[in-house]
């Protein structure tokens, strides 16, 4: 009697875990497809460009403040904590490089795509949701819209022209804070801060490379928050549900693709 | 089109953007430097390169005056010949010498032109005949060790013949002790 319900039990665990890897193929498979689709359909949003241009404002825009802001303060903390380690070998002058190749090349790419994510994916998620939940994309398919060419595409191309501009502006004023904190706070050399920053930093190897980088993650990021609301069960709890799994996932995908994106571009 | 606020707004956004980018690629990198003039090519015979890379700068007295082009083979005489660039503003003289230093002990290395006395100067094309090769630091310091290393050798053939007296002595003390 034990030993049939301890059978029964495992055979429901291997069942739950079977069921999982298949929902997950599953999804991967719907996903992908979903962007192939996206492809396809995009040259409506170039056509009909307003409807992109609406949602860079929503995607974009209105993701200005978070970005400058926590930009501002990345690079404050960058030029405290740097100059705690490098005064210690005397060599503080050092400390624009330190931020500015450290922003460029990581954290200006990740922390955008992350704080995207979380400010613009979730809500890309939670429109497309809701907007399948009261059967609009229903609605559009009856009057011979596609929906993947009038709702996906137009934040898809929205979401991958944003990022780049984002993380571009995530650099340059998490020096300006660097800057501030580290030559009218701390007392770094002006004219060493900025120069030495200048000598080593190149274009296409940190400043190119960043932003390569962070439009693979605006693919990965917009393509993920559109299948979520897409993929969702039309309830409430089942928008919510989405909602949470965007953030995660994205934020996953992102820093999984940093690191493949940052051996790929070291071993060149 | 009619004009909206929203266009506005994503006008802004994306020239911000771009002109971060413009911000970046000219207050923080190195685009300026980059930027050489008309320039003229010379090249140098090197036996050793060391870590000469292209795009190395080209420094007289101090000064950036070109970079290094591109380092190849010479597989007839088994060198490195270095294509110099260098700004058709520096003309230097023939005879004039090429070292490839290091900045600092461990830092990046670059290519010194120290300028000869020659009336003539270098044109397209031609080749710098004085050359220094790059210090190899593992070759300086073995070369060092290879010195102390012969310095200390006649004192330890010396060593040895003292170390054998004692013990003669030691023998014969041994043996002219009385018992």
């Amino acid at each position: 009697m034990i030993k049939s319900n301890l059978l029964i039990c495992l055979i429901r665990t291997l069942q739950s875990i079977g069921r999982r890897t298949i929902d997950r193929l599953w999804r991967l498979g719907a996903g992908a497809r979903l962007f192939l689709l996206t492809i396809i359909y995009s040259g409506e949003s170039f056509r009909r460009f307003h409807l992109t241009i609406r949602e860079i404002y929503s995607t974009g825009v209105m993701s200005l403040l978070i970005v400058v802001v926590s930009a501002f303060f990345v690079g404050m903390v960058l030029a405290l904590q740097g100059y705690y380690t490098l005064q210690k070998y005397g060599s503080s002058e050092a400390i624009g490089v330190l931020v500015a190749l450290s922003l460029l090349r990581e954290l200006g790419p990740v922390v955008t795509a992350l704080l995207f994510a979380g400010r613009a994916g979730t809500a890309i998620t939670a429109e497309i949701g809701l907007m399948k939940a009261t059967e609009q994309l229903s609605a559009m398919e009856m009057m011979a819209v596609s929906p993947i060419a009038r709702v996906v595409a137009p934040r898809f191309w929205a979401g991958v022209i944003s990022m780049p501009l984002l993380a571009l502006l995530f650099s340059m004023v998490g020096i300006l804070g660097g800057y501030i904190v580290a030559v009218p706070l701390i007392g770094v050399d002006e004219g060493a801060f900025w120069s030495q920053m200048q000598a080593n930093v190149d274009i296409r190897e940190d400043i190119i490379n960043g932003v390569i980088k962070s439009i693979v993650f605006g693919v990965a990021c917009t393509m993920i928050a559109l299948f979520e609301g897409f993929d969702a069960p039309p309830t409430a709890e089942g928008v919510s549900r989405a909602t949470t799994r965007t953030v995660v996932t994205s934020s996953l995908a992102v820093l999984g693709l940093d690191f493949v994106l940052t051996s790929f571009m070291l071993a060149v | 089109m009619d004009r909206t606020t929203i266009d506005l707004w994503v006008g802004i956004f994306v020239a911000l953007g771009v002109s971060a980018l413009l911000g970046l690629a000219i207050k923080v990198g190195n685009l300026r430097s980059n930027s050489l003039g008309e320039t003229y090519t010379v090249t140098a015979a090197f036996d050793n390169v060391g870590g000469l890379k292209p795009r190395a700068p080209i420094k007289s007295a101090g000064v950036v005056v070109g970079r290094v082009d591109d380092i190849s083979f010479d597989t007839k005489n088994f060198e490195a010949v270095v294509t110099l660039k260098i700004d058709q503003r520096y003309p230097f003289p023939k005879d004039t010498f090429a070292n490839i230093y290091t900045a600092g002990l461990l830092g990046e290395q670059y290519l010194g032109l120290e300028a000869g006395g020659d009336e003539e100067s270098l044109k397209n094309g031609d080749r710098i005949q004085q050359t220094q090769d790059a210090v190899v630091l593992e070759k300086m310091i073995s070369q060092f060790l290879y010195s102390k290393a012969s310095e200390t050798e006649p004192e330890k053939a010396q060593a040895p013949a003292p170390a054998t007296k004692p013990s003669d002595s030691k023998s014969t003390e041994l043996g002219d002790a009385p018992f």
